[in-house]
């Protein structure tokens, strides 16, 4: 595990992206994120694991400002290079949409239009570039879809989305996003829809953006193998809540909260074999909490207040590691 | 896609098969003397005779559908009872009116629907949206023959404005135009309530994929992902939905043709009916079922070609 560029730099520079205590729900009932804080330093990796339904995507979404109009979200702060999201306009989130942050979704196949030619898509998603005439633009993007290793870029320009595979959707999307230059790149589960062979070239080309780009990256995943490998940090997500949080090493070797350490201990050779899926653990389905600990009904460690009161979010690091669990058993 | 074409033709000529003998068999299967059924109890003597010789009414049935769809292969569709001229030729003289009628209202129907449909849209869930939902609804829910009188009392009567009846005069193209004013409009007005909510609805349904959201993730305008993305495939929804409809056109032509006193192919297929005309009703109907299918035919063709699925499918 390499160390991140965050690591190197030497005085604490602005967040890229920063959240504070953020909470997210749909049609004013069913709350999908709940308090949740997380920052993202210039340069640095941050994973979110958690399963299905956790809130992930919600959260993602949200950090662009995309989520349905059924959403409501509340909070102390979500900003994205220091600018306010949370009372922003659309007009000014339109502004940051691109520059600032990035997104990659999770199915390629429907990423794009199935009605326009890929160049067609790809040169409406330039719109900022008007000095550029049709043709340097043709250019930026031919350069940018070679760059992803994408084959015979000029004539996938002419090609719908139906007739390319979803690897080469991913990588065209991914080019896309990169023509941005933005100093986020949000990317929800990249490799899900895509088949082994396929997961790999997108890790690898993740990897050679990491090296080349020097974005943030915010990579959501159910792939621990995927976390350990490319994240400098990773944040636990259980029923909308980020449960642990920390330097990757130091949660896949210490994992505090009850929850990351039933999830390594399913299948304890998960971080090498690389599996695609996290595993599932016993009781009843995660459900997001606004008061007590969303996992009291699975937890094998559960204590009396668990139910009631919402447990601490804890420095649970050694020396000056910053990790952090929310859990009443972490608490002092 | 020419192999496509071809099988949507076949289909087409089988369609028009089955018309023809169902409009044979009609003449038989009502009770009675069959040329009497076919021209009608004011008919002479002599004119069912030269009926009877004509259809071959005296020999065997399969012969005589045989004879029937022979001569119509041959473009023959018989003569009008009463003036005795070739009942093509009298349809061929009222065609262009009717065609120009059904155009017209379609042309009110897919305009003024999808202006709607995405002036609709761009103000989702404000006060437009509002109006112009109750208004598609009212478009929709009042008869054709109802706005066709209203408007006839308002434009012609009262404003006087635009002519009541006819077709315009012949050759005078401002003329003609004013008189398909109202009655394509009375057509029309129906068909704008409906394809004004189709457009909304497929737009909506479009404006929730997931493709729209990356171009939003892009900071890309919703102007420009409504009217160059949402509306494509909002396009392909109204264009299969209208091709059926174009018939219906042609129907909603009758009722408009006689009241505007209009030529036209509704109108003489009225006053057909009207005069137990047999050959005339027959050729009409036949003719209107060819639109009908030709129609549905150019709708399928530029529903496939406009989707790029379809179109590399075939
Ligand atoms: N548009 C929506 N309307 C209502 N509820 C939603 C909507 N989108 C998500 N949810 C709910 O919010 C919760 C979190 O969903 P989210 O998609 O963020 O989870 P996730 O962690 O990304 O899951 P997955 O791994 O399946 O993608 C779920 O309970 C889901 O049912
Ligand atoms: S707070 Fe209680 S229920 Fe929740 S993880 Fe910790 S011990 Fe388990
Ligand atoms: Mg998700």
């Amino acid at each position: 595990m390499t160390p991140g560029p965050a690591t190197a730099t030497p005085v604490n520079p602005a967040p890229v992206l920063e959240l504070a205590d953020v909470s997210i729900s749909y049609s004013g009932i069913v709350p999908a994120v709940v308090g949740v804080d997380l920052m993202v330093m210039p340069g640095e990796i941050v994973g979110i694991i958690g399963e299905s339904g956790s809130g992930k995507s919600t959260l993602a979404h949200s950090v662009l400002g995309l989520l349905p109009d059924s959403a409501q979200i509340s909070g102390k702060t979500l900003s994205l290079n220091g600018i306010d999201m949370l009372g922003a306009s659309e007009q000014a989130m339109r502004q940051l949409r691109g520059p600032a942050a990035a997104m990659i979704f999770q199915n390629p196949m429907t990423t794009f239009s199935p009605m326009h030619k890929l160049g067609r898509q790809l040169m409406d998603l330039l719109w900022r570039e008007r000095g550029l005439s049709n043709k340097e633009k043709r250019q930026k993007i031919l350069k940018a879809l070679q760059d992803v290793g994408l084959p015979d870029p000029a004539a996938r320009l002419e090609a719908y989305p139906f007739q390319l595979s979803g690897g080469m959707l991913q990588r065209v999307a991914i080019a896309a996003a990169l023509l941005m230059r933005p100093s986020l790149l949000v990317a929800d589960e990249p490799t899900t829809a895509l088949d082994v062979t396929m997961e790999a070239q997108i890790l690898h080309l993740m990897h050679e953006i990491r090296r080349n780009a020097g974005v943030s990256i915010l990579m959501i995943s159910h792939h621990l193998g995927v976390i350990a490998e490319i994240c400098d940090r990773v944040a636990v997500m259980y029923a909308g809540r980020i449960v642990e949080e920390g330097p990757v090493d130091v949660i896949f070797a210490d994992p505090r909260h009850p929850y990351t350490k039933a999830l390594f201990a399913c299948e304890p050779a998960l971080i090498e074999t690389g599996a695609t899926r996290l595993p599932v653990i016993g009781g009843e389905v995660p459900r997001p909490v606004r008061i007590g600990c969303g996992f009291a009904g699975r937890c094998p460690q559960v204590l009396e207040c668990c139910c009631n009161a919402t447990p601490p979010w804890v420095a649970v690091g050694a020396g000056n590691v910053s990790h952090f669990s929310r859990c009443h058993r972490s608490a002092p | 896609m020419t192999s496509f074409i071809m099988r949507r033709i076949g289909l087409a000529a089988i369609i028009l098969l089955i018309v023809a003998i169902l409009l044979f068999s009609m003449m038989h299967l009502i009770p009675g003397d069959p040329t009497v059924v076919a021209l009608g109890p004011r008919s002479t003597p002599e004119m069912r005779e030269a009926f009877r010789e004509m259809m071959g009414l005296d020999q065997p049935i399969l012969k005589q559908l045989a004879l029937f769809l022979g001569r119509l292969a041959e473009g023959n569709l018989g003569e009008d009872v009463w003036s005795k001229r070739p009942v093509l030729t009298m349809i061929f003289e009222v065609l262009p009116y009717t065609a120009t009628l059904a155009v017209a209202s379609f042309l009110w129907a897919v305009t003024l629907g999808i202006l709607l449909g995405c002036f609709a849209v761009v103000h989702h869930g404000k006060w437009p949206d509002w109006l112009i939902g109750i208004l598609s609804v009212g478009f929709v829910a009042v008869p054709s023959f109802v706005v066709a009188l209203y408007s006839l009392l308002i434009f012609a009567v009262s404003l006087n404005w635009l002519p009541a009846i006819g077709a315009g005069t012949p050759g005078d193209f401002i003329s003609q135009l004013k008189a398909l004013v109202l009655p394509s409009f009375a057509i029309g007005l129906g068909w704008v309530g409906y394809v004004a909510r189709l457009v909304r609805a497929a737009m909506i349904e479009a404006m929730g994929e997931n493709y729209t959201r990356t171009l939003r993730s892009f900071g890309v305008s919703e102007r420009r992902i409504i009217f160059r993305y949402a509306l494509r495939q909002a396009l392909i929804a109204v264009l299969s939905v209208i091709a059926i409809g174009f018939g219906g056109l042609l129907t909603g032509s009758v009722f408009a043709e006689i009241v505007f006193s209009r030529p036209g192919l509704g109108k003489m297929t009225y006053d057909a009916v009207m005069s137990r005309n047999y050959p005339l009703v027959m050729g009409t109907v036949l003719v209107t079922s060819g639109l009908y299918v030709t129609c549905m035919i150019i709708a399928d063709v530029v529903t496939a070609w406009i989707d790029p699925r379809v179109r590399s499918a075939l």
